[in-house]
């Protein structure tokens, strides 16, 4: 991993800070910029490298939806769970969708339950599994935005190609671009500008987020996972503020190309229709905002094969996950937040991954300011 | 779309919220699950709740409550006796550095080295699933004994008890071992003290990355072995050169980020780390980068951390690196007055972040 090094130089990041402090100085019309990291992945690389507490005041991170496990409403985890704990079937999921609770309880819970749940780091393990045990009905929970979709339309292609029938999937992939409309669409939206999503990028490429600043006049830069691609985003949003400018630029230039990946996109295209629409976790229904396999692989398609309840479950009334999610409200100003929902027993979408905006807030918020005073005293 | 809305803020109210959960994260954690999961098991809140809950509850005496590696049993000749038990249930039985069997005795023998005790004897259970070929359970025998022999302790009784196939994954075994700790010596969270430096013996990650690796479902390979071995003697040579150590924990389950919280609570100090410090081979490294996984809270069993008076860190320093279990021991960190009960990781990156008790098992992330 030597090659990540270079992305990770303190001297590198006290230059970057420097030159956001003073692009950011005084703010803008007094208030902090409020820039949203779309992607999860984001999320991670700012709390584990600490990058919150190397910014000036007058620049503030907001976490959006893009946690691609924090989306998936009740509904659809109470689904996965009754499949899962059909007799003959061995159900098989990422890790961090396992702890995220339906109406009742995770698929960790089912499991211990004795339901046959099964960890795996890609789809095509799940099919694996499926040739090994080919007595067993083997279902893959799909989920994730266009970053994960092509390796289970590659799953896919691959189990046609096999004729392999005991294999299906529950696919809940979402796609990136809806839900930064409907954020964007929201009356009581407090956001500057973004920092796009770079592995969804590599997919779908840039073009896509070109409405962001034509039609709703606010800049995005779509960047990497390392931290000082998240500083080097920072800065090139003020410098177009400092510039009168309103665009959408690529940072992530050793990654992304404007036009993405034609080979996976034609694979989507393939395997893939658009939903005429799903539900998110605290952001509601969102037309086309998701995937359904197509005509061509209904037979591999679990919605299909199996009856599920596809009861909807209404997110909880007191959850202002929504209003957190487009940087409308703070999370402590959330009213169940560290009462009613807290990282152990969470109620909303925000505080079920480690990287939603109300488990981080939960977890690091007291200590912002304390940790970032003794990171100063002993530099 | 120009125009955005900023709601007024409350006064006063996120100075409200953050103290209440202040005060619920001070508390132990609590038991809600009607039934155990893996994550009851993977050493972290989870697990402190359920031992809380039935365990403690159950046998609630004055030698369990230090919940520490093993007890500490008062003797007439004004030693202590020191007994730790453990369960084994590793999969694959074997793994590049060790097996299920070695596990078995360094575990046990580095909890009773962690109280400070020179172990001399153990015990070994053995729970086999009818049809587990007796070959393999030689061999593993035969690592136990070499293990044993190496840490300079006897297994002097036993049990075997035999399954139905399915109702246990080939053999679990459980050890328990005792030790004399020598009069005077005494290792505990409450010595520490604000300015003691934190060490560790050496790497980072290598056996829970190792068994990670060796159970084959990642198609991942890299060149990590587990750093199973005994501590008791690395101990001896510690306590030597810092006779004022303060503290040891082996780190397994859970890893370093696991026993510092451990250590920031019941001390009621800060521990900050440094990144930078931390010892990691870089497959380790780049493994757990790979997975989304934080090598602090990846498993070691052949390492412990440390907490030493500032004055004799260098001694300690010098005389673990010169031991072949320490080449590789380092500093990463001190302990802090302020902010109690929080470990504190400064980045390399320039940064700081708090690492926490992870709720479950580390999950690895999908993006």
């Amino acid at each position: 991993m030597r090659f990540v090094d270079e992305y990770r130089d303190p001297a590198a990041a006290r230059v970057a800070v420097r030159r956001i402090t003073e692009l950011a100085d005084g703010g803008r019309g007094g208030l902090p910029y409020a820039f949203m990291e779309v992607c999860g992945g984001h999320t991670h690389t700012i709390y584990r490298h600490g990058i919150e507490q190397l910014l000036p005041e007058t620049v503030e991170l907001v976490h959006g939806p893009g946690c691609p496990v924090c989306v998936i409403p009740m509904g659809r985890v109470d689904d996965a769970i009754a499949l899962a704990e059909r007799p003959g079937v061995v159900f098989t999921s990422f890790g961090d969708m396992m702890r995220v609770p339906g109406s009742a309880g995770s698929l960790l819970e089912a499991k211990a339950r004795g339901a046959d749940v099964r960890m795996v780091y890609s789809p095509l393990d799940a099919l694996k599994i499926a040739e090994a045990t080919p007595d067993m009905q083997v279902v893959f929970f799909a989920v994730g935005f266009e970053t994960t979709a092509p390796s289970t339309a590659v799953t896919l292609l691959r189990a046609r190609e096999r004729g392999i029938r005991n294999f299906s999937v529950f696919s809940n992939h979402v796609t990136i671009v809806p839900p930064l409309k409907a954020i964007l669409e929201s009356p009581d939206l407090r956001l500057d500008g973004f920092l796009g999503p770079g592995h969804v990028s590599t997919v779908i490429g840039n073009r896509p987020y070109d409405f962001v600043a034509r039609r709703y006049g606010k800049p995005l830069v779509t960047t990497g996972f390392e931290p000082l691609d998240i500083l080097q985003a920072i800065v090139m949003l003020l410098e177009q503020f400092a510039e009168g400018r309103c665009e959408v630029e690529n940072q992530y230039t050793r990654v992304v190309r404007d036009e993405g990946n034609p080979i996976a996109l034609a694979m989507l295209q393939q395997v893939f229709r658009l939903r005429p629409h799903f539900e998110w976790r605290g952001l509601g229904f969102i037309a086309q905002s998701a995937l359904a396999l197509s005509e061509d692989f209904a037979d591999w398609d679990a919605e299909r094969r199996f009856d599920l309840p596809g009861v909807r479950v209404a997110d909880p009334k007191a959850c202002q996950c929504g209003e957190v999610l487009k940087g409308a409200i703070k999370p402590w100003e959330c009213k169940v937040f560290g009462t009613a929902c807290t990282p152990e027993t969470p109620i909303g979408t925000c505080m079920v991954s480690s990287e939603g905006a109300c488990a981080a807030y939960y977890t690091f918020g007291r200590l912002h300011r304390t940790a970032a005073g003794l990171a100063a005293a002993s530099s | 779309m120009s125009a955005t809305v900023h709601p007024p803020v409350p006064e006063g109210r996120q100075e409200l919220v953050l103290e209440r959960i202040e005060a619920f994260r001070r508390r132990r954690p609590r038991l809600t699950d009607e039934v155990v999961t893996l994550a009851h098991g993977a050493g972290g809140k989870a697990s402190a709740a359920l031992i809380d809950a039935v365990f403690l509850e159950a046998f609630r005496n004055e030698a369990l409550e230090q919940l520490g590696d093993g007890a500490l049993l008062p003797l007439p000749s004004g030693d202590q006796l020191a007994f730790a038990t453990d369960s084994y249930v590793v999969r694959p039985h074997r793994f590049p550095g060790g097996s299920i069997g070695s596990l078995a005795v360094h575990g046990t023998v580095n909890d009773l080295a962690m109280c400070g005790a020179r172990p001399s004897w153990l015990s070994a259970a053995f729970v086999i699933e009818e049809g587990f070929p007796v070959a393999e359970l030689a061999a593993l025998a035969a690592d136990m004994a070499a293990a044993a022999a190496a840490a300079g302790v006897t297994v002097v009784t036993g049990d075997t008890k035999v399954v139905d196939t399915g109702a246990a994954d080939g053999v679990f075994i459980t050890t328990a071992g005792v030790g004399l700790v020598p009069a005077g010596r005494r290792l505990a969270a409450d010595r520490v003290r604000p300015g003691d430096v934190v060490l560790v013996s050496g790497t980072l990650g290598d056996h829970g990355v190792a068994v990670l690796l060796a159970r084959g479902d990642l198609d991942l390979e890299a060149d990590v072995t587990s750093d199973t071995a005994p501590l008791a003697g690395l101990v001896e040579v510690l306590l030597a050169a810092a006779p004022g150590t303060r503290w040891l924990r082996d780190p397994t389950r859970g890893g370093v980020g696991t026993v510092c919280n451990e250590l920031a609570a019941q001390a009621g100090v800060a521990v900050v780390l440094q990144e930078s410090a931390l010892p990691v081979r870089r497959p380790v490294g780049g493994a757990c980068d790979l997975l989304g996984i934080d090598p602090l809270y990846v498993a070691n069993e052949g390492k412990f951390v440390a907490v030493v008076p500032a004055e004799e860190a260098g001694a300690a320093l010098t005389a673990l690196r010169a031991h072949p279990l320490g080449a590789d021991a380092a500093v990463i960190g001190r302990i802090a007055g302020e902010p109690e009960r929080i470990v504190l990781l400064e980045t390399s990156f320039g940064g700081s972040r708090i690492v926490d008790m992870l709720v479950g098992d580390p999950l690895p992330r999908i993006c």
